[in-house]
């Protein structure tokens, strides 16, 4: 396949401070133990898509991630990692990677951004129905111009799902796109995001005359995964300096256009562009009866362009497309440190098939390089990395345990992630907790729903609750 | 509604229980609020016979001028009355009583139904109900319910409805739903036909419409008709969203205006008098209407038909749709009503008998022939109906007409795409262009090209103002005039020398030498839209026009897109409210400043007391509603700038001018900046005119705040919090923190030593 895969890899988000730091960028963070981008680019794997660039702002962070990829994938990806200026928004980063761009028909970029990392993942059984080959699959199908995966909002928003309780039950699902499709759910129609979600809908007569039918959804979500033609993304992109996002600017722009293309297509699309049948051959006659039977074609683009060909303005029309990702199928977004937590409870319990490993007789993964001490428990749905040491009379509950960390007795971790390199003392207990890589935990601390950044240090007997710790950034 | 039910309750609990008496058939129907409701629903199943209300009346003037003389539901679809279409398709649906609400020309439509045989029908009850005075669905549906002849759900219909669609299911759905739902008043019938996108009508001439419905419950959320708002965009409110996960928007639905309804909408149409129209007022205002949550729903056929018979052209388009037999069993070869029987030959022709036809004449495919009609030789007719009686001449061409009965057509004539009512004469050699309507008896000259799309009658166009007053027919407001027009036509019979005489003289007639008749302009504005509802085909060079229309439509919303948003999109979090309102409070802060400054000049140069100047900023800052804070940072910038303003050579004159004028106003800050919060603000104040107003006092900026410490205008506790606050500042802004770090040093110090 000529697609060419452009992975947003975002930088240092903000939203995920103290988690993300200089040394561990957000495409970096261990999710079970392994970055969050592996995940991504094994399902590209699986895809067979397999020559990629990998979007990181900053450069100290594109280095870092670099050297990750290049080691780890040396000879099974074929990935460049490109560094692009911080808060030059999606939009801006495929702009200034543009000149990568070489793959003359389409490219699917994962979005991957500081405002949503998206990962993307999917039941790995069963290899044609993994969404980045299936929306690549999609898009050349009918031909678009830009084809977005669409999945199903998570019955409570990623952020708030931790906290559920009663009151979570009567809140409304939160709301993130509202989305209009065809009623064949192939052709993307209307997409409204951010502010205008809450706002009155506004849809334009003339794209409900030419389909006749919209489905509108207020139960999907843009999964950040799109396939755009190369041309007309660079073209978009050129001629609107002032877009800033794909989410925001460039999908809704290609979506409001599609039966009035301003995209001129020239290059070598043009060719296949005018592939589907227009029916110029026709007459006007021929037109006019047509509109006088009201016919309606399953391509309604087409039909469209064929009422227009009669007329002295031709129309051109570009089509956008939607894949809609089964339920089954797990995606969520990064977006947040309490996303972060329940995809690593996620990728352990529920969706493990994700994770890669393969879970022992009691639902959890210990590395056999790792020591457990006398009396100590780990329960199901843990996972414990390679040469850790863990003292006598610990219990370990639905966490996340790193590499060669050095846990005292006595200790309880419950519904955490412990990342690498951390030294706990004697009678720790830990919950709900995020421990970043190189944390020195001394004896007896307490902590409950606190993050706690990489190399920061607790001091015995300090308890903390729900207290965001990290070392100053100098 | 309550009124309603009360009624019903005193109806029903009183008179058959205090009587004992087994009730009549009706009035067990009204028992609805019995002992044991359970086994009520089933009985009520089993005994109330289903009811339709038939609206004989359009109170509309679309078929105007034919609709002067004789009511909408009797003329000839395919020669049968549009009623007996509507009547037989009730009654092979199961319905068993019908009332038909009458209006204008109620006579005719009365002596009709009695010479039909629709009263003889067993298991099938048809009952008039008439009226004189009523000018809308709403007026007729507000006299039903005062009849009180209704007893449960009942099928809505005008006069003017072809379907072949089973009602049993529809009834079905609709009473369920009520089972569970109370609030679902109404059903409503549509179809998928989806309208052209050019001429955004459908293939009945009836305007495009937009629905949006609930996928799972079909409950109607938006119901809008075309021309209810500017073209554009169709726009849905948020909290229908906030209801429904999914909602769909439909443009390829067709609205059957078939209701099954439940009894509380007529009791809705009393309670909002207003509603006048079933979709303009009845459904927009329960869709628009959260309080009472009455509830529409829809019910989609999809293999039977149903259409109404709206304009000429649904006229048209339904004759053919009954001639090619998607109407089966409502077909001319089937007797269904009193129509006669007809042979259906190749080529969807249909002949009924005593046909005299010159063998040279071609008749077509799709055309009906009534009986006794002559045709001469050479005539050519095709895609066409002629009716019962019709003398038609040799040469004669006649395409896409509809030939009434008792028309004499001439030698030679010409007809394309024309209706033709009862009793006309058309002379040799003339020609109607297509979309020509001609009204009863009227006569056309000979050689006489009637222009496209006019319509024709004996009687002259109203006035303007009757138009605006009378919805439907001229007479419809006084039953007095209606016997006399029906007189008339009685008496016209067949003579038309007597008629002629009679009525008009017409040797000048618009219509060539013999002709008799008025040709009608078309209404104000709708000359150009002639074409749209005409029985003609649409002609091509409209449909261009329509086409550059749709296209400058979209070149507008893509204008007005941009308008909205220049980057594109609407970024997010940004609220146009907040947004005005901080402009609003900007323009207030302004305008205040300013107000302070002239004030504090004026009081300077007319040397006003100080106190009198507190008082009157007092006032100010109440009427602007602003704090003291922002009063003394609005007074110490005059105040400043006089000192600069007056005339100074080196910075030591320009300190002196500053202490001059802080002695002199100091007891307006002692007042106006009593708190410490005020006394912060009044140093950023400063701070902030140093870096960009007046930068001449940058230089001396601790000995000036020295000043304003020793005036007691700043207090100690101030200057300390300053410092405070700027500790953690970029240096840029810690430029004037440093100038005076000996001073604060020097606070600071005291501050200790005093501990």
């Amino acid at each position: 396949m000529d697609f060419q895969v452009v992975v947003l890899a975002g930088g240092t988000s903000k939203e995920l401070v103290p988690l993300v730091s200089k040394e561990v960028p957000k495409p970096l963070l261990p999710v079970a133990n392994r970055p969050v981008l592996s995940y991504v680019l094994e399902q590209l794997e699986l895809s067979n898509l397999k020559d990629l660039i990998v979007v990181v702002e900053g450069e100290d962070a594109a280095l870092r991630v670099g050297g990750w990829i290049s080691g780890a994938y040396v000879d099974r990806l074929h990935v460049e990692v490109a560094a692009v200026p911080e808060d030059v928004g999606t939009a801006g980063a495929l702009r200034a990677i543009a000149h990568h761009l070489t793959a003359n028909d389409i490219l699917v970029s994962i979005h991957f951004s500081r405002y949503h990392l998206c990962m993307q993942v999917v039941s790995g059984d069963l290899v044609s129905d993994v969404p980045p080959g299936a929306v690549a699959a999609a898009h050349r199908r009918h031909d678009a111009v830009v084809t977005t995966m669409l999945c199903s909002t998570p019955i409570s928003g990623p952020a708030e799902s931790g906290s559920a309780g009663a009151k979570d039950k009567i809140k409304k699902p939160k709301r993130f796109n509202i989305i209009g499709l065809d009623p064949t759910k192939q052709f993307l129609l209307y997409i409204a995001s951010g502010a205008e979600v809450e706002k009155d809908l506004h849809i334009p007569k003339s794209i409900l005359r030419a389909v006749g039918q919209m489905d509108i959804q207020a139960d999907l979500m843009d999964a950040h995964l799109y396939a755009f033609k190369r041309a007309v993304l660079q073209e978009v992109l050129e001629q609107k300096p002032n877009f800033h996002s794909l989410r925001q600017d460039v999908l809704p722009y290609l979506v409001r256009t599609q039966l009035k293309s301003e995209i001129l297509l020239n290059g070598t699309p043009q060719a296949e562009e005018n592939g589907h049948e227009k029916f110029t051959s026709r007459g006007n006659q021929a037109i006019i009866s047509q509109i006088l039977a009201n016919a309606s074609t399953p391509r309604f683009h087409e039909v469209y362009e064929s009422i227009h060909n009669g007329s002295p303005t031709a129309q051109r029309t570009h089509k956008c497309c939607a894949y809609i990702a089964s339920n089954s199928k797990y995606c969520v977004r990064l977006n947040s440190i309490q996303a972060f937590s329940d995809i690593n409870r996620d990728v352990i319990g529920e969706a493990n098939h994700l994770s890669g490993y393969s879970f022992s007789a009691h639902n959890n993964i210990i590395h056999p390089s790792a020591d457990l001490g006398s009396k100590t428990t780990v329960g199901p749905h843990c996972m414990l990395g390679e040469g850790s040491l863990m003292g006598d009379k610990c219990s370990v509950k639905r966490s996340v345990i790193g590499r060669h960390c050095r846990i005292g007795s006595n200790v309880k971790i419950v519904n955490s992630v412990v990342m690498d390199h951390v030294t706990l003392g004697d009678g720790c207990s830990i919950q709900g907790s995020i421990v970043c890589s190189n944390v020195q935990i001394q004896e007896r601390v307490v902590l409950r729903d606190c993050q706690i950044g990489a190399g920061f240090v607790v001091s015995a007997g300090s308890e903390h609750k729900g207290e965001s710790l990290a070392r100053k950034e100098k | 509604m309550k009124f309603r039910s009360l009624r019903q309750i005193g109806f029903t609990d009183y008179a058959p229980i205090s009587s004992f008496f087994p009730s009549s058939a009706v009035a067990m129907g009204a028992q609805k609020k019995g002992s044991s409701r359970v086994t009520e629903d089933a009985e009520e199943l089993a005994r109330n016979p289903l009811q339709a209300i038939l609206l004989a009346d359009s109170f509309t003037t679309k078929f105007r001028p034919i609709t002067l003389e004789r009511p909408k539901v009797l003329l000839p679809l395919v020669n049968v009355p549009m009623i007996d279409y509507t009547l037989a398709w009730l009654e092979s649906a199961g319905v068993e009583e019908v009332f038909i609400f009458c209006c204008a020309h109620s006579r005719q439509v009365m002596d009709y139904l009695e010479s039909s045989g629709w009263h003889k029908q067993p298991n099938f009850t048809v009952a008039m109900i008439e009226s004189n005075n009523s000018i809308s669905a709403g007026d007729a549906l507000r006299l039903i319910y005062e009849r009180n002849v209704i007893h449960g759900d009942f099928v809505l219909v005008s006069g003017d409805t072809v379907s072949n669609m089973s009602l049993t299911h529809a009834v079905k759905e609709h009473k369920e739903r009520r089972k569970k739902d109370n609030n679902a008043v109404m059903t409503m019938v549509i179809k998928k036909s989806k309208p052209s996108p050019v001429i955004h009508q459908s293939r009945l001439g009836t305007d495009e419409l937009f629905m949006a419905i609930d996928p799972d419950t079909k409950q109607l959320l938006c119901y809008e008709e075309r021309g209810e708002h500017p073209r554009g965009a169709i726009s849905l409110e948020n909290s229908l969203l906030a209801d429904n996960p999914s909602i769909s928007l439909h443009n390829d639905k067709q609205d059957c205006y078939i209701d099954i309804c439940s009894q509380e909408v007529l009791s809705l149409f009393t309670d909002n008098f207003d509603y006048q129209h079933l979709r303009r007022h009845f459904v927009k205002g329960l869709l628009v209407d959260d309080i009472m949550g009455y509830k529409i729903f829809t019910h989609e056929i999809h293999s039977s038909y149903a259409a109404r018979i709206d304009n000429y052209r649904s006229y048209d388009t339904i004759s053919k749709d009954i001639i090619q037999r998607w109407t089966y069993p409502f077909v001319p070869d089937v007797r269904f009503s009193a129509n006669c029987t007809t042979k259906l030959e190749r080529e969807g022709m249909y002949k009924a008998p005593e046909i005299q036809q010159s063998r040279s004449a071609h008749i077509g495919p799709f055309t009906v022939i009534g009986k006794g009609t002559r045709i001469g030789d050479d005539s050519r007719i095709t895609h066409s109906v002629i009716g019962e009686g019709c003398t038609i001449g040799s040469n004669v061409s006649i395409v896409g007409s509809y030939i009434w009965n008792n028309v004499t057509i001439e030698d030679g004539c010409e007809l394309r795409h024309a209706i033709v009512c009862d009793g006309v004469i058309i002379k040799a050699a003339a020609t109607l262009e297509p979309g020509v309507v001609l009204s009863f008896k009227v006569v056309i000259g000979r050689e006489f090209v009637v222009p496209a799309y006019s319509k024709v009658s004996l009687f002259q166009q109203p006035t303007a103002q009757d138009s605006d007053e009378e919805l439907e027919y001229a007479d419809s407001s006084s039953g007095a005039i209606d016997p006399s027009i029906a007189d008339a036509g009685n008496k016209l019979n067949g003579d038309i020398v007597s008629e002629s005489s009679q009525i008009q003289d017409w040797s000048t007639s618009q219509l060539g030498p013999g002709g008799a008749g008025f040709i009608w302009s078309a209404c104000d504005g709708g000359c150009e839209e002639e074409w749209r509802h005409s029985v003609a085909p649409i002609p091509t060079d409209q449909l261009a026009k329509a086409l550059l229309a749709i296209e400058e439509d979209s070149e507008i919303v893509k204008v007005s897109d941009s308008a909205l948003t220049p980057s594109g999109e609407l970024e997010p979090g940004s609220d146009d409210d907040d947004s005005d309102n901080m402009d609003d409070s900007n323009v207030d802060t302004v305008d205040f400043e300013k107000e302070a400054e002239a004030t504090f000049l004026r009081a300077a140069q007319d040397n006003i007391a100080v106190d009198d100047l507190i008082l009157e900023m007092n006032s100010l800052r109440l009427s602007y509603n602003k704090s003291a804070g922002d009063c003394t940072g609005a007074l110490f910038y005059p105040m400043m700038k006089l000192a600069l303003e007056s005339p100074h050579n080196t910075a030591v004159e320009l300190q002196k001018n500053v202490a001059s004028v802080v002695s002199k106003w100091h007891k307006l800050f002692e007042v106006l900046a009593k708190e410490v919060d005020d006394q912060i603000e009044l140093i950023m104040k400063f701070e902030e005119m140093c870096l960009e107003s007046t930068k001449e006092f940058a230089p001396i900026f601790s000995q000036i705040l020295y000043l304003l410490y020793e005036r007691e205008i700043i207090g100690e506790e101030a200057i300390l919090r300053w410092d405070d606050e700027r500790k953690d500042a970029d240096e840029s802004d810690r430029v004037f923190v440093k100038q005076s770090e000996k001073f604060i040093q020097w606070l600071r110090e005291a501050d200790e030593e005093e501990d």
